[in-house]
Formats: C-alpha cells, structure tokens, sequence
C-alpha cells in the first residue's frame, strides 16, 4: 500500500508574524519557514505506518515555490521514501491544491492520503474533506488515532469532534487529516538528514497536472488583531457584576 | 517542534476552542502558557526563531549544516531549555536525555559511520554544539567532552578498541570521561604523575589520581593518560589508555560543588593499582600526550562554541526583559546604553561565531595553523561570550542575580569556559610559540 502525504510550507509557528502595511498579506520574506506542524504530524503517522510493515511507500508531497522543497527534505528525513513537488510562484487555494492530489493521487494509486487537518498560515482547514469528495472517497478528518486493518480493507480513525470523541470505520482508500494528538513527530536524525539527500524529488507543474490554480477566492484585506487594552481595577463585587452586564454583555 | 511539548498541546487545545481565523492567535497563547506552565526561569518558548544579533545565524553555512541545525535547535528548545533550570538546581545529570541526543546522531558526530559515529566533520560540529548549548551550556559541554572521547578511540583506538568501546560509546550506551588533569599538573599538564608501570604479561599498572574530571562516577570509560616511561623527557613518557568504571583499584572522590556546570558531575579519580590489560592501550607508548593535544585542538572549538550557545541564549534573554521591563516611564531598551550595550554583545558573538567557525574548518582541513586558530577562537571566544552573558546580566538589573531569570546560570556556566581544556593564559603560550615557529 502507497500513503501521499501532504507537506505545506508555512511560516514558523513561533515566527512573529508581520502583517503588510498595504493590508495584502503577511510578509514572508526573512521569516523562518518550516513544515506545519499538522503536516509533520500526518508524515510521523504515515512513516509509522510503513515501519508497522502496512504501507510500502510514502510519498511526499509539497505545492509552492523552489523554496518548498526544503519541506519533502524534512518529511524524507523523517522517513519519507520520496517527493513531489509542484512548482509554482503562484498563490494556491484548498481548491486548487485539492485538484492538484486528485490528478497525483490518479497517477500515483495511494491507498490513504494522509493531510494536516489544517495549515497554521490560512487555516483553512478544507483540502482533505474537498480531496474525498473529488475522488469520492471516505474521509476521516481530525484523526487522533488511525488504526488500518491487516487487510488493508479498511481503516478506524478516531475523530476529535467538539463533544468528544467520533469512532468511524472507514473503507478504503481514503483521505485522513490529522489532529494534533494523533502522534508526537520524531526529529530526524543526522544520518536520515544526510541518506535524505540522496532520495528522488520529482517536479511536475499545475499545467502538467491540467489544473487552472486561478484563486477562487479574493482576499480583502489582511490586518493584525486588535492589541490587547489594558484592564482596570474595580472596587466591588457590584461594580464588577455592573461591568459584566452593561458593559462586556455576558451577563 | 516546539508544539510537541505539553505547554503547546494545552495552548493548541485551547486554540481549538478558538475561531478559525485566529490562527497566529492561538499560537501565541500557547507560547504564552508555556512560559506560564514552565516559569520565568524558562525563556526558550518565546526565543524559538528570533536570531540574538543581526547577523544571519546561517549564512556561509551549507545546505546540510543548516539541517543539523534546525534537528540540534529543535532538540535544545524541547529537550534542555526547559529542564535547564531545574537540572543546574538539583545538580541532575540527564543521561537519559544524553541519550536520547545519542539517538540523533550526536554521540559521535565526527567519527566514522562504521561504528556507529555520524561521519562529519569538525565545522559541521561546531554548528551542532552551539545550538544544542543555546538550550543548556553543561550538558552540551559533557556532551562535547564525550565526542572528544570518541575521536581520541576512532583516530588512535584499535580494531578491538572501536568494537568493544567506540561503538557502545557513539550510541552512548557507555558514557566516557577524559582524564589528563591532576591535582598537581593542570597547565603544565606534561608534568602529570599518574603512573603506569609495564608488567611482564604486557599489562600495566595503574596509580595516580585525576581531577576535576567532568562525568566521573557516572561514566562507564575513562580515557586516561599516565606516565608509562619516567626517565623519558616530559612529554614523550605518557600513554593513553582505556579505563574502565567498574575494574578493581578506580574509586571516586566527592562530587566537586561548583559555581555552575552543575548538570554533569565532577570528581576526582583515584587508581590503585588498577591493571590495565594491553590491549587498553590507545596508540604506542609515548604517544599520549600527543594523543591528548590533538583531543584538546577539538575540544578548544567545542568549548568556544558552548559559549557562543550560551551567549546567543543570554543576548536573547536580555532582549526580551530590556523590551518589556520599563522604567522611567520607557522600555530598557528605549534608552541609549542599552542599545549601545545590545548592539556591542551582538557584535561580540558574531566575532566569536566567525572565529569558531573558521578554526573548526582549519582542523577540518589539518592546515598547519589549526592549533593557533583553534586557541585564538578558544581563548576570544569563551572571553567574549563570558562578557556577553555578564553584560546581559547586568541589563536585568537586580532580576538578574536571581535564579528566577536564566541570566545569572548563563554567567556561572560559561565562567569555566576560560579555565579548561587549556586556560585562556595557557591559550596565549600555544598562540605565541606557534608565532614563534612562523618568525617574519
């Protein structure tokens, strides 16, 4: 069995983010880029599904400039067999991207395509379900255990949905988005760094893939949170009951 | 990877409960409840990808050594930053987390792959250590101290030797310690007293005693270095040999309390005649002081670059307070000297960064000048980065001198830097007489 799996480029979750003046966007130059982390999450998970003898091949793969290869190179660190990468300047939307996997997941015959539930950057959180639909496949979004049965028929995703937990059983193939407990990343050791080097990244394009990435959605405008204010101190209980009711309305 | 950790999961779950498109705001919350859940003494949460000057913290640096570098700091923000505090206070020595570094691949970083060492080079060490040191000076110092130990077995050791030792100690299921220093011969280390007489079986004889020797009592192997030849001169009477812990006649002395360097132990060692059989001898008779120096050429860059971690860690700590501590109705770092004082640390790492650097690649080479280059970087280096920390010290005002900030551990950490593998004055005779051998 092949597992795809989905590495996004994005800026450092830890990165301070810097929202353009003219309200177009962050800025993503001289900003730390690594993998999302939902992302890392779907490669430990399908690494470790290959070391559990159930998949045979993970295949990386990353949509975006030049500079996201360096994301397949941490994914084939981690344990990845080989990449794709789609180049493209372009801005890409869930979409977009969701077409761009039906077109590789038709070539390259996955059984599972294992996607972060969401990316840190936009938080769409759309790829994985528009993916299924397109390929009229089951789904099993915000998996926090994936259990895929000895004959490869079928697969448990336990789904963190608001009230608790959702346990599907699932027909393969299928499209699995990870939440953030499903598994904790390893860190790629310096000999897998080094033996990454030597594993095959193949470049195709959205046209080789006949996919029109024209955004579907305009953004407006782009701009940062409101700073927080400062409190205040107030003298009584009643002052404060009279706040929470005339002034912040949640009473 | 910081998000791995607890704090993150407890900031991510409550990012959940969060409208979708406050993504970088969950982000932040979680950052902030990190430094809630881990305390003020822990600061890496919030200095994950800022750089501590405005240099490039890559640039000049390879495809690869980038790579290493994000595994190394990735590892020192999850796996030290947080504990270091704790570590240092209860004088903790993590071995399962050295361990656990072993696993990375950080055990035998320079050693050959055949024994289970990572197989690179000196330059792509020095990049390594410092950003494993950014998360915790001493355990990275016991750590670089370690690999020394494994270049001394991989370059000198033989066949039997790399079996039976190397490649246990590259995955660091043994853990080893250097012993040159003794209580009567610490700069003048060629006058050492240990002995180690020959018997007829081709054993020898082990007396003497070691100090101030990092990992003792802990360690499983003591590279040990003793006088097999007494008539010869000095230097040319010293062998190296193999050591173990548990063999009849080695003892430990009391752990050594220290100003820092607390999370690795320190203590004297004790042989009485310990035998030694022959095949525990590292290279010929006579050659180990040779042996010792060439170890010590590495082990100068990797100490220089603990500093240049610590110091990164305190300059980024001292950001942090100067920008939000205000007096005077401003933030610190609104006022002149502080800046003045900012913008001189930044200055003074990157130096130290350069020169580090620049030696580890001149032993990468085995050009003549590596020995010089190696004590220029050592001695401006652990100097500089000792400054830096001090500095930024003093920019936390009287937070500075408590343990609730990290910028007093920084100090004590690096303090030694400019005591051993070779003081900073002994640093200064190996740079005159090899100017000396190179006379205009």
């Amino acid at each position: 069995m092949r597992v795809l799996v989905g590495v996004k480029r994005v800026i450092d979750y830890a990165a301070k983010i810097r929202v353009k003046p003219d309200g177009s966007g962050v800025d993503k130059a001289n900003v730390k880029m690594s993998m999302n982390p939902f992302c890392e999450i779907a490669v430990e998970e399908a690494v470790s599904l290959k070391e559990k003898g159930l998949a045979k091949e993970v295949v990386a793969v990353s949509m975006g400039p030049q500079a996201s290869q360096d994301t397949i190179r941490t994914a084939l660190a981690m344990g990845a067999d080989r990449g794709i990468h789609v180049v493209t300047d372009k801005e890409l939307q869930p979409l977009a991207v969701a077409n761009m996997f039906k077109s590789l997941v038709e070539k390259e015959d996955p059984k599972i395509v294992l996607l972060g539930k969401q990316a840190i950057d936009d938080d769409c959180n759309q790829t994985g379900q528009i993916l299924a639909a397109k390929l009229n496949w089951s789904q099993g979004t915000f998996a926090s255990s994936v259990v895929v049965g000895d004959d490869q028929e079928k697969v448990v995703v336990t789904r963190e949905v608001d009230d608790g937990l959702e346990t599907v059983s699932l027909k393969l193939p299928a499209v699995i988005t990870t939440d953030l407990r499903l598994n904790e990343p390893r860190y790629a050791t310096l000999p897998n760094i080094m033996k990454a080097k030597k594993k095959k990244i193949d470049k195709v394009t959205p046209e080789d893939l006949g996919v029109d990435v024209t955004p579907q959605i305009e953004v407006l405008h782009v701009k940062e949170p409101e700073a927080r204010s400062g409190g205040v101190v107030v003298e009584s209980v009643d002052e404060l009951v009279d706040k929470l009711k005339n002034e912040a309305g949640v009473l | 990877m910081l998000w791995r950790k607890e704090g993150w999961r407890l900031g991510a779950a409550v990012g959940r409960a969060l409208l979708p498109n406050q993504g970088q705001g969950w982000k932040k919350t979680s950052a902030a409840l990190c430094s809630v859940v881990r305390g003020a003494a822990s600061y890496a949460a919030s200095y994950s990808t800022s750089s501590s000057s405005a240099c490039h913290e890559t640039f000049g640096l390879t495809e690869m050594q980038v790579e290493f570098r994000e595994v190394a700091r990735s590892f020192a923000l999850n796996e030290l930053a947080p504990h270091s505090a704790k570590w240092d206070e209860t004088k903790h020595f993590p071995v399962d987390t050295l361990k656990q570094a072993a696993e990375l691949g950080f055990g035998g970083i320079y050693c050959q792959e055949e024994y289970g060492g990572t197989g690179l080079g000196r330059e792509d060490a020095a990049v390594i250590f410092e950003a494993l040191a950014y998360g915790d000076i001493s355990f990275t110092a016991y750590l670089t101290i370690h690999n020394m130990n494994c270049f001394v077995l991989d370059t000198f050791g033989t066949q039997q030797q790399k079996e039976k030792y190397l490649q246990r100690m590259t995955c660091m299921e043994l853990l080893s310690s250097y012993c040159l220093t003794e209580p009567n011969s610490g700069s003048d280390a060629a006058s050492l007293e240990t002995s180690a007489v020959k018997q007829e079986d081709g054993s020898y004889v082990l007396n003497g005693a070691k100090a101030f020797i990092s990992g003792a009592g802990t360690s499983d192997v003591y590279i040990v270095m003793a006088r097999t030849d007494p008539g010869a001169d000095k230097a040319k009477g010293i062998t190296c040999f193999v050591v173990e812990k548990d063999q009849e006649g080695v003892s430990f002395g009391k752990p050594e309390k220290k100003l820092g360097w607390n999370s690795q132990p320190t203590c004297v060692v004790s042989f009485d005649d310990v035998v030694v059989p022959a095949e525990n001898r590292v290279g010929e008779e006579g050659e180990g002081f040779k042996i010792a120096m060439m170890g010590l050429d590495g082990g100068r860059i990797n100490i220089a670059t603990c500093s240049v971690g610590g110091a990164a860690f305190a300059l980024d700590s001292a950001r942090e307070y100067t920008s939000s501590r205000k007096q005077f109705g401003k933030p610190l770092d609104k006022f002149q000297n502080t800046q003045f004082k900012l913008a001189d640390c930044a200055t003074s790492l990157a130096a130290s960064r350069l020169m580090v650097r620049r030696a580890a690649r001149a032993l990468d080479a085995k050009i003549a000048s590596a020995t010089a280059e190696c004590a220029m970087a050592k001695r401006f280096a652990t100097d500089s980065c000792f400054d830096i920390a001090n500095t930024c010290l003093q920019l936390h005002g009287g937070y500075g001198y408590l343990m609730d900030y990290p910028a007093e551990r920084i100090v004590r950490d690096l303090r030694v830097h400019s005591i051993l593998e070779g003081t900073n004055e002994i640093m200064r005779v190996i740079i005159a007489r090899e100017m000396d051998r190179q006379k205009v």
